[in-house]
């Protein structure tokens, strides 16, 4: 049900394609807490996925790789940038937790305004509206205001406008919460797609956290996160091997249970 | 700075109104009607009243929508993260806030054409000055709202929070800036303040304009003023709009 391998692309080898994302000793507070506290992490080409509970840090860390987290220490790099520059901002495509687009807007005016943002001009950007609507399955709902769409197609929206322009990096935060199970399939399925590349262009390299375990066998990669540390970066078999289980979950309680305080592996 | 981008977000900012008819009923139509309604309470009372409060409404009422419906829509921007996305995109801190005060400054020149016409050719306001200045007057004191209103709402929460804004802000201003008592009969702390708020000057010019022969040199001094405040206004909302929040 939930393994099903992309066409086409071989999960990305180990340390073959490392280097879009370079975290080191990153240190995040808020109201006196440090919700990252030194976090060192990388992520290459493929599809990862960062798992990990509600809280644990996930939404944090994809700002900051983003460029919108006010940080307190550390150094993030993304596509050999650092984190937030100005020459990124056309690079790296970001999906929030709650979709933000406009609710008083249609489908189609919302990804028209932000392709012009984005600086398509007006033949790119209605090929890249017409794309993206196929992309994530809203064509018949074009015209529609997204203020009257369902949860599940708000957030879709929002994920069109992220592949408006073709980015080298895809940040996901919980982009298939409230999606039923056809959907998801199909999102996943997209994630490898854009993964993958097409005609010769590099594919994107896509980010996406969820709380929800059994995701995690859709991943060429996982990061697993624990109360702002990663306690477990490796492929979803090689996590499941070296803990001697069958799920991911399982290997996430026996990595929690080995090392309740320090998190330890990385 | 990028045009396209500016034009994007006007463009968008005026279909967003569009869809709103009620709000679009507000922003046009209230002023209108709020200066025929003082008009008519004034209609029994002897002498020229309404001459003398009608300059005054003509700055006050675009000022104060735009000053309202600003705060609240941006701030609407913050707190559903299009605000975060924008920024996280190729996009510059001032194609926002120019297209926002271009989107608003276009309702602005319609709502004040509304009041003006209305104010002028139904209520017999005697208006000495050309009209397009009149015009001008009101519509860059609405735009001295819109800045007001997307700096204020970098300090508002929730949208509760943002009309709470308009009592502190506005009413002050309203009571100072001359329609009750005029500015130089003031005690001379509360002149003092008047002189500083930028919604005495809309009023003075408004004023002016309505006086027979009016210095148009004075004129222009008070509108470069309520000019000045609207830019100083844009920056400082510039200031409020961080890339990086915490």
């Amino acid at each position: 049900m939930t393994s099903e391998q992309q066409p086409g692309s071989p999960p990305p080898r180990h340390a073959a394609a490392r280097g879009v994302v370079e975290v080191r000793g990153l240190v995040v507070r808020r109201g006196g807490r440090a919700v990252l506290d030194g976090l060192d992490l990388e992520v290459g080409a493929g599809v990862t996925g960062l798992l990990g509970p509600s809280g644990c840090g996930k939404s944090t860390l994809m700002r900051a790789l983003v460029g919108v987290q006010r940080t307190h220490g550390g150094d993030v790099t993304v596509l050999g940038e650092p984190a937030g520059s100005a020459g990124l901002r056309e690079r790296v495509g970001y999906v929030t937790q709650a979709a933000a687009v406009y609710d008083d807007l249609t489908v189609a005016e919302n990804l028209r305004f932000f392709a012009r943002v984005l600086g398509l001009r007006r033949g790119e950007g209605t090929s890249a509206v017409d794309r993206v609507l196929g992309e994530v399955d809203l064509a018949g709902h074009r015209d529609d205001v997204v203020g009257r769409l369902s949860g599940g197609q708000r957030s879709r929206v929002s994920l069109a406008v992220a592949l408006l322009r073709r980015p080298d990096l895809l940040v996901l935060d919980e982009p298939t919460v409230g999606l039923d199970p056809v959907l998801r399939q199909d999102l996943w399925a997209l994630f490898h797609r854009l993964a993958a590349g097409a005609d010769g262009e590099p594919g994107t390299a896509v980010l996406v956290s969820s709380h929800v375990m059994d995701e995690a066998e859709r991943c060429d990669r996982l990061l697993l996160m624990r109360e702002g540390r990663v306690i477990a970066d490796d492929t979803p078999a090689a996590v499941k091997a070296a803990a001697g289980v069958a799920s991911v979950e399982e290997a996430f309680l026996a990595l929690v249970h080995d090392a309740p305080t320090e998190g330890g592996a990385a | 700075m990028s045009a396209p981008v500016t034009g994007a977000v006007a463009a968008r900012v005026l279909t967003q109104l569009r869809r709103d008819h009620r709000t679009v009923a507000m922003l046009l139509a209230l002023p209108t009607m709020l200066i025929v309604l003082l008009w008519w309470v004034f209609s029994d009372v002897a002498g020229d009243s309404f001459d003398r409060i009608g300059p005054a409404l003509l700055a006050i009422f675009p000022f104060t929508v735009m000053f309202l419906v600003t705060s609240v829509t941006t701030l609407r921007e913050r707190s559903s993260g299009t605000l975060e996305r924008l920024l996280a995109m190729p996009m510059g801190r001032v194609d926002f806030l120019l297209g926002y005060a271009a989107a608003f400054a276009l309702t602005a020149v319609v709502q004040s054409a509304l009041a003006v016409g209305v104010a002028v050719g139904l209520l017999g306001l005697d208006v000495e000055g050309p009209l397009w200045l009149l015009l001008l007057v009101a519509v860059v004191d609405a735009v001295l709202g819109t800045a007001l209103g997307l700096f204020v709402s970098a300090f508002a929460t929730t949208e509760f929070q943002a009309v709470q804004f308009m009592p502190l802000v506005v009413i002050p201003q309203l009571l100072l800036c001359g329609l009750f008592v005029p500015r130089d009969a003031l005690p001379g702390v509360l002149g003092a303040i008047s002189d500083v708020l930028p919604l005495s000057y809309a009023v003075d010019a408004m004023d002016l304009l309505t006086r027979p022969d009016p210095g148009l040199g004075e004129v222009l001094g008070d509108l470069a003023v309520v000019a000045g405040f609207a830019l100083a206004g844009l920056v400082l909302g510039a200031a409020t709009l961080r890339r990086r929040t915490p």
